[in-house]
């Protein structure tokens, strides 16, 4: 393993290919799986089954979806804009999928004496053994989380359907009104952590054995936060784009086949990458009890850290009902933003005591 | 502004009461693979009561005239003991209310209703049950 490309060795690559691997495929059968759980924990919820008929107990249910989905008829709309109409799924799948470049899932595990991180976008530098990412990896989430607003905002447009547009229309207000008191939730995070690095974000909450989490010191910052992620990426109770009632299905109306599959994978992969970035910033990353001296441990923890958030969503989906659309952006702008106004002041009070 | 308390309260309430249902027995009957335990005073397909290894019913019409529906067909005929049966006896399950009525009115305890509720069938005429295929359902 002495080959050396653009001045890394040979191992880089291997291991970087080999995590983006892992990582795509991890997020690809959650996405699967998750719709699955959701449908049991929703069902059993209601007192009901849930899928049954499938394999055993259903478990073959995602696959059968999956097949029924990609056999089914590609309709593009008569009227519709084509070009616009075919890319806008993957505009609202890709960046779904890229956030999850710059989330830390574990330590720095050792292969055949070379050290690799367990985050994609980041790498060891032998020479002074410290873990190098991108030290700007708050921002390029934000950045990729308001990308996926163009995918909906397209296919609403594209669709050349009232019910779409409208469904488009409802989804950029949203996602833009709660774009901003999530980030005004995560600046509060920056002000204790001092970066903007999720690897050294990680690294400051590692204290009390694993449980020195920033929702210990931010309580009402992670509220919002999770809040608010659960709001920009249209999920109940706030699940407005898509309302059935009066909007059948919002954006993605005229969609069919495996281009609505895609949607449908975005809005889980959505929910993936929110509920992982929330573990990162406020609930420890992949830390926990012992994760430090067992490496492999952390990604057991960052896993059950995010599957008891999507648990989480899951079950707020079963319990609140649909907010109205002007309750909805009255939470955003009058409740949410100054009040993590107010949070940003107050830390900064606290900081400024302290030291 | 919004109340905290009241806002939050009720949403946690809600969650308690949705986490307790996660463990309960879910109602769901899985159809095809168990059966529904019907009910014995369920009214489902009709049939007729035999007794001496005929029917007992003796055309006395009234099934047909308190019939809601006017489902129920009868003819009346007679036979070489000069007594009178039903030469036909028609059911239109597609007009039939399963209301019970012919049961009620039967002055010699003829017909009664079963606990046979799968009645689909292909075509329209397979849904006028004739006195043999009422007789059939023991």
């Amino acid at each position: 393993m002495d080959i050396v490309i653009l001045g890394l060795p040979m191992m880089y690559y291997i291991a970087m290919v080999a995590k983006v691997l892992v990582a795509f495929v991890f997020v690809l059968l959650t996405v699967a799986y998750a719709t699955y759980a959701e449908r049991k924990i929703i069902g059993h919820m209601q007192v009901r089954l849930g899928p049954m008929r499938t394999g055993w107990h259903g478990l073959l249910q995602p696959i059968a979806d999956g097949v029924k989905l990609f056999f089914k008829e590609e309709i593009v709309p008569a009227q519709a804009s084509t070009f616009a109409f075919l890319i806008a799924p993957l505009i609202a799948l890709i960046p779904a999928f890229i956030t999850f470049a710059v989330i830390p899932f574990g330590g720095v595990i050792e292969v055949a004496g070379y050290k690799i991180p367990l985050q994609i976008a980041s790498y060891v530098d032998v020479a002074s053994g410290k873990v190098f990412d991108l030290n700007v990896g708050v921002l390029y989430i934000l950045a990729m989380s308001s990308l996926g607003v163009y995918g909906i905002v397209l296919a609403g447009w594209a669709s050349n359907s009232k019910y779409s547009l409208l469904g488009g229309l409802r989804a950029s207000a949203q996602m833009i009104s709660y774009e901003l008191a999530a980030g005004l939730a995560i600046v509060a995070v920056f002000m204790l952590s001092g970066t903007l690095s999720m690897n050294e974000i990680v690294r400051l909450q590692s204290g009390f054995g694993g449980f020195d989490w920033y929702a210990f010191k931010q309580p009402l910052a992670f509220i919002m936060f999770f809040i608010c992620s659960i709001a920009e990426i249209n999920r109940t109770p706030f699940d407005l784009p898509e309302a059935e009632t009066e909007l059948v299905s919002g954006f993605c109306t005229e969609y069919s086949s495996m281009k609505y599959a895609m949607f449908f994978m975005a809005e889980y992969a959505n929910m993936i990458t929110v509920c992982a970035i929330t573990t990162t910033l406020f609930l420890g990353g992949w830390n926990g009890p012992l994760a430090t001296t067992i490496p492999l441990l952390g990604p057991v923890y960052f896993v059950a850290k995010v599957y008891f958030l999507i648990f989480f969503c899951m079950w707020l989906r079963a319990t609140v009902p649909r907010y109205r659309y002007d309750q909805l952006m009255h939470i955003g702008w009058k409740v949410f933003i100054p009040l993590g106004l107010l949070n940003i002041v107050v830390t900064g009070i606290w900081n400024f005591i302290i030291q | 502004m919004i109340n905290p308390i009241k806002t939050f309260v009720p949403i946690i309430q809600g969650l308690q009461i949705t986490f307790a249902h996660l463990f309960k027995k879910p109602v769901t009957l899985q159809y095809p693979d168990e059966r529904p335990k019907v009910a014995a005073r369920f009214r489902g397909l009709h049939a007729l009561n035999v007794s001496h290894d005929k029917a007992k019913c003796v055309a006395c019409y009234l099934c047909p005239t308190v019939c809601p529906a006017k489902c129920i067909t009868v003819e009346a005929g007679e036979d070489a003991n000069h007594d009178k049966f039903a030469a036909v006896y028609e059911i239109d399950m597609l007009r039939c209310i399963f209301c019970g009525y012919c049961v009620e009115a039967c002055p010699v305890d003829a017909i009664r209703m079963t606990g046979e509720f799968e009645l689909a069938n292909y075509s329209r005429k397979d849904f006028v049950y004739s006195k043999e295929r009422l007789l059939e359902k023991k």
